[in-house]
């Protein structure tokens, strides 16, 4: 890929990115959310056609616009989750669209599943190309993609973040996957933020930022530090830094989690919140920082451990009765999980407090309207009609409208769930700016992110979640930069 | 040397009934229940007499018929609310084109009436995008209505003894004509569901649509083209119900799309799309007719009919619901 150039409308994503992929390797992807990843590879694919560049397999310059294209060039993608049909079997899944056909033209599921046994045996990995795909794992639903990928004489594979939904043993079933595929010369691009497993499988890296490449090496030659480096750069001095509130270190215990376990992902968190202190919880994708949430918004159920609040244990059935303990969760995924998109601003703050803008049975114009102004004054929401559907604001706003329906429900405990993801800088620190005013009133915050610079603008102390449990609990001082705590989060510091 | 076989056995059996999945399977032991129950109850009533069973199997043709093709429209997780009023007017589009031309157009104009109403119905989905089940619903009315309104309400008598012959008057030696249909719809259904790459298609866009769309599979023409084979369905329907009652009018198949569609969940396909059973929407259409025909021996009235078939549905599809 020579000088690949992708813009949306007048926004530059892709500045000039040079890649190559030698047959036989696998190259590492790495930057953070945003810095261009994930559009590079949606070129890739055919999603997205490029602005300007050329993109060559074997030498011929080939012009990727459509996902049949990318096909015919031998681009594989291996997806997380989207690509299967979970109610047919594992061949048909392989052969959907391309199905084999016996001599009278029908479609021969017995052939289709001795060829799909072919695939899997030559990876050396048992699936019965029989099963039907939704009564199989997560690790199984990977090799079935990667099969299907094969199946098109893929000669290139993408894979983005592969690991994120697998256990401990299958990992290591994946990278010796890997290298037997890297010895049949297939190249591999393997996308993903954990740099133990970078150097464990990958031969060469290649790291965006702001869509620039700003590194590409041999990863025998790097450190973990120095990736690091490269995917964070030198940052400017920003607005995100931290203020001490002279913190009471011996305010009460406000909410207290021992031993939490729940699912597949979480094994067991033990954290304590103060009253006026803001925790930030940092991890890995997949090590339980949203499932440890979900639990204490009451929408999963600890299966060990205890929750207890104000010193008193909890268990909370549904997520109403955790909000009635006051606590408020601001989820991850604000479009889906937080707002009624096609309803008004004024209607989306007023929904969890219906009852408080009534007068008699029927919902009071009046109070709503003052409710309305009140909120939006207070939070900043740069709104030009509070009437109009909040699907029109911008996504800071959007998420300023999210924090201040939950802040206006008075909780005691407010936990947010990446509370930033696609908002700008100047809404970033306004939101901070909120939080803390929050956690002065004696509340306490849980503040997950995987943005170390506001997680360290924003957090008294930050837990650390490695594969589910919480590994380790630093205090301000513990944390010389945001490169060491982005070793511990790794596992590469001691 | 046979003893690890049959030490095994056992072994076998309990696991198969372990893993015998009895909630998609649901409607095989309610027909064999309800069959047992009522050949035990009503035998007094002929509920067993071979003139008896033809006659549901005569009952639920064009139910099967249409259920048939309203599987592949559920599969790919639409709705054909529209297949009872298509019924209705190509009965009369038929009869009154018989009447005045003769088989052959009468056959044409019958069959190309479902086929651009499922067109209308399929290039509505596809194109714009609109729910199924609002395209759907507002044709329902506008078929009923245009067949209430180009016939002034009056049926209209079909006197060509071959139109009746074909399409469900005649028998076959022993065979009625209605078996035959049914038969022929639910061959076609299966080996299209199961053995062409069209079902596949079909499965993979109720399944997943984003990664049918990636698959290369293009989604929304096999939307419109489930939605059209429901529209030509129908109308085969309408021109069997013309053919039994010698006659086209406005009000046959009113109210079939509701049992077409009970019939289609009770034999194992789901709402959500991505599963079709064909030889299950078969029996879930006999399992209707079954409960019609005992009930009437049983000597209930229409209404007490009407409340028991209502709960019946509901206690089987409660049972085969997926968890």
């Amino acid at each position: 890929m020579r000088g690949i150039v992708k813009s949306f409308g007048p926004v530059e994503v892709l500045k000039s990115v040079d890649m190559d992929i030698v047959a036989g390797e696998v190259h590492a992807l790495a930057g953070e959310n945003g810095a261009g990843k994930s559009t590079l590879m949606k070129v890739l694919q055919g999603v997205h056609p490029i602005t300007s560049g050329t993109i060559e397999v074997a030498g011929q310059p080939v012009a990727i616009r459509t996902t049949a294209d990318a096909e015919r060039a031998g681009i594989g993608m291996v997806f997380q989750e989207f690509s299967l049909i979970p109610s047919m079997t594992v061949a048909q899944n392989i052969f959907l669209n391309r199905e084999v056909r016996g001599k009278s033209g029908l479609v021969d599921d017995r052939a289709a599943e001795m060829a799909a046994r072919e695939i899997f045996d030559g990876l050396g990995v048992t699936i019965d190309p029989k099963a039907r795909v939704e009564t199989l794992g997560t690790a199984y639903w990977q090799l079935v993609e990667i099969a299907k990928a094969l199946a098109k004489n893929a000669s290139v594979l993408v894979m983005d973040e592969p690991t994120a939904s697998l256990a401990k043993h299958e990992v290591e079933n994946l990278f010796e996957l890997i290298d037997k595929l890297k010895s049949r010369g297939i190249a591999i691009v393997y996308i993903s933020h954990r740099m133990d497993e970078i150097r464990r499988v990958a031969d060469r890296i290649t790291v965006l930022r702001d869509g620039r490449v700003v590194l590409a090496a041999g990863v025998a030659q790097l450190t973990a530090a120095e990736i690091i480096e490269a995917i964070i750069g030198r940052r400017l001095a920003s607005d995100l830094v931290y203020r001490d509130r002279q913190l009471a270190t011996d305010a009460p215990i406000v909410l207290e989690a021992t031993d939490i376990g729940s699912g597949r992902v979480l094994k067991s968190v033990s954290l304590t919140i103060r009253a006026g202190e803001i925790v930030g919880l940092a991890g890995l994708m997949g090590s339980g920082r949203t499932e440890f949430a979900r639990v204490v918004a009451g929408m999963d159920r600890p299966t060990r451990g205890t929750l207890s609040i104000d010193g008193k244990v909890v268990r909370f059935s549904t997520p109403i009765a955790a909000q009635q303990a006051g606590i408020a969760l601001i989820p991850e995924d604000r479009r889906d999980q937080g707002l009624v998109l096609e309803h008004s601003v004024s209607e989306n703050l007023a929904l969890p407090v219906l009852d408080r803008v009534k007068s008699g049975a029927f919902l009071s114009m009046t109070k709503l309207r003052e409710l309305t102004n009140q909120l939006v004054t207070r939070f900043g929401v740069k709104v030009a009609d509070p009437y109009a559907p909040v699907s029109r604001l911008s996504g800071g706003n959007q998420q300023k409208v999210v924090v201040a329906k939950w802040i206006n429900t008075r909780p005691r405990i407010l936990v947010m769930d990446e509370p930033t993801s696609g908002v700008d800088i100047g809404t970033k620190t306004e939101i901070l700016d909120i939080v803390r005013e929050f956690a002065s009133e004696g509340n306490a915050v849980l503040f997950i992110s995987s943005e170390l610079p506001e997680l360290l603008a924003v957090a008294d102390r930050i837990v650390v979640f490695r594969e589910g449990r919480s590994d380790r609990e630093l205090d301000r001082d513990d944390i010389a930069s945001e490169e060491q705590l982005q070793l511990i989060i790794q596992g590469e510091a001691a | 040397m046979s003893s690890p076989t049959t030490a095994t056995r056992p072994a076998l059996i309990s696991q198969a009934v372990t893993r015998f999945d009895w909630r998609s399977n649901v409607i095989y032991i309610a027909f064999v229940v309800v069959f047992i129950l009522f050949a035990i109850f009503l035998s007094s009533d002929g509920f067993l007499s071979t003139n008896n069973m033809l006659n549901i199997v005569r009952q639920t043709a064009t139910i099967s018929i249409m259920a048939v093709a309203m599987t592949f429209v559920i599969a790919t997780a639409e709705i054909d609310l529209s297949v009872g009023s298509i019924a209705g007017l190509a009965s009369v589009v038929t009869a009154m084109a018989t009447t005045q031309w003769g088989l052959l157009p009468g056959i044409v104009a019958g069959l190309l009436s479902g086929a651009v109403i499922g067109a209308i119905n399929g290039g509505l989905v596809a194109l714009l995008k609109v729910p199924s089940f609002l395209v759907t619903l507002g044709m329902l009315g506008l078929a009923a209505g245009l067949a209430q309104w180009i016939t002034s309400s009056a049926p209209q008598p079909i006197g060509n003894t071959l139109y009746v012959q074909i399409f469900g008057g005649g028998d076959f030696g022993p065979i009625p004509g209605l078996l035959v249909w049914t038969v022929v719809a639910v061959a076609v259904g299966w080996i299209a569901m199961n053995r062409t790459s069209f079902g596949r298609r079909v499965l993979a866009t109720g399944g997943n649509p984003t990664a049918a769309a990636y698959t290369g599979i293009r989604t929304a023409r096999i939307k419109f083209t489930v939605l059209l084979l429901s529209g030509i369905a129908a109308a085969i329907a309408g021109m069997l119900y013309a053919g039994r009652l010698e006659s086209g009018r406005f009000q046959w198949g009113q109210g079939d799309e509701l049992t077409v569609i009970a019939a289609v969940i009770l034999g194992g396909t789901s709402l959500f799309g991505g599963r079709g059973a064909i030889i299950g929407t078969l029996v879930g259409s006999l399992f209707m007719g079954l409960i019609n025909n005992g009930l009437i021996l049983a000597g209930l009235d229409v209404a007490q009919q009407s409340v028991v078939r209502g709960a019946i549905i509901i206690a089987a599809v409660a049972l085969s619901r997926k968890k």
